[in-house]
């Protein structure tokens, strides 16, 4: 893990963004235990990953009512990684346990980000189920990313009934290790959102032609 | 509800966060982002709080809220309080996402296109 302790790391161990960065933008990736997450963050991030860590209550009304923390509250880790992508823009890439268990942080993570990556394990498919359930609902769009750990056994077809993943969900093959393979499915994360925006745009057209004639 | 992984060496004592934050547990709503950018306007100045100071040295560079939070080692709630009253008193000013569609909104075009050139670029 990327923590190493509470002091602050000499200025000069950081490398900080343009002075002319102003837009932040932000993908998640989402995926249960040692699927890979942070080593894909890593692999494309022009930074080493840092970790940190979101406190939060049930309902998600500020940390404790009673101004005292750490009572009902509960703590979770999650790493980032960053990308220049202009002199204006930069890309968080973010790195965020599967399990049900952290619904709370992802609602967080998923508002205003881009869309999802969901990296799955063959071996333990089942990991993920709770993870695109959830994107669907949020309305998030995503791919799904088979990290591959070697196994030769399972088609990606077969990975996709598993998944119960309809076709319109990109499903790809990757080396979370590799830089290029990281590279690419954030690519083809890209590739898909344009899809979806020119899908949007060409269904509202002609409905605003109706209401414009009617 | 279980809580998630602690990290060893993280300053996530109740009673320190409580001083740190002089026992306010709630930042101004939805006043930073996670990837808002922070950018220091004015120098530390004597007796102005550590995680101030701290803050304050960090974002000469813009810098994004997680970041502060990694760099301070402490939870993003925390560091949100301390950045609102960096905030409210000017020392910084934030630089907040411009893309940040509601639920099921997509990203335009024009982002995503430029997402994709700077990918390509790598
Ligand atoms: N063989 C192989 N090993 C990998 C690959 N990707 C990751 N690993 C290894 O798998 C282990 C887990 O990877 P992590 O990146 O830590 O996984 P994670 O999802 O961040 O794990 P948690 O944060 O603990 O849930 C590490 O030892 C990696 O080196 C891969 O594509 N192939
Ligand atoms: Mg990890």
């Amino acid at each position: 893990m990327a923590s190493n302790g509470s002091d602050v790391r000499p200025a000069a161990a950081r490398t900080p963004l343009r002075a002319t960065a102003d837009n932040a933008l932000k993908i998640v990736v989402v995926g249960g235990f040692g699927v890979g997450k942070t080593t894909l963050v890593g692999s494309v991030s022009e930074i080493r990953p840092l970790n940190t860590e979101e406190v939060m209550t049930r309902a998600g009304e500020g940390i404790d009512p009673a101004g005292s923390w750490g009572k009902r509250s509960t703590t979770v880790a999650f790493d980032f990684g960053r990308i220049t992508l202009s002199e204006r823009q930069v890309l968080y890439l973010f790195g965020a346990p599967g399990q049900e268990r952290f619904w709370f942080l992802w609602d967080r993570l998923f508002s205003g980000a881009l869309g999802a990556v969901v990296l799955v394990d063959t071996r333990r498919l089942e990991d993920s189920w709770y993870a695109i359930d959830r994107l669907e609902h949020h309305g998030t769009p995503f791919i799904v990313a088979r990290n591959n750990f070697g196994d030769p056994t399972h088609t990606l077809e077969q990975v996709r009934e598993a998944l119960d993943l309809p076709d319109s969900v990109p499903l790809v093959d990757c080396d979370a290790r590799d830089r290029e393979s990281g590279k690419r499915v954030l690519i083809d994360l890209i590739h898909h959102l344009t899809d979806l925006a020119e899908a949007e745009l060409a269904a509202a057209a002609p409905s605003m032609y109706e209401e414009s004639t009617a | 509800m279980n809580a998630g992984p602690v990290l060893p060496g993280r300053d996530d004592d109740p009673d320190r966060l409580y001083t740190i934050t002089k026992g306010r547990s709630r930042a101004p709503e939805n006043a930073f982002d996670l990837v808002t950018l922070i950018v220091a306007e004015r120098q530390p100045t004597p007796g102005m709080q550590s995680e101030h100071v701290r803050i304050l040295r960090m974002c000469e560079a813009p810098t994004a809220v997680v970041e502060v939070a990694a760099e301070l080692a402490l939870p993003v709630s925390v560091v949100k309080i301390l950045l609102g009253d960096l905030l409210e008193s000017g020392a910084v000013t934030a630089r907040h996402p411009r893309f940040a569609p509601n639920k099921a909104r997509l990203p335009d075009l024009d982002t995503l296109k430029q997402v994709l050139h700077g990918l390509q670029r790598l």
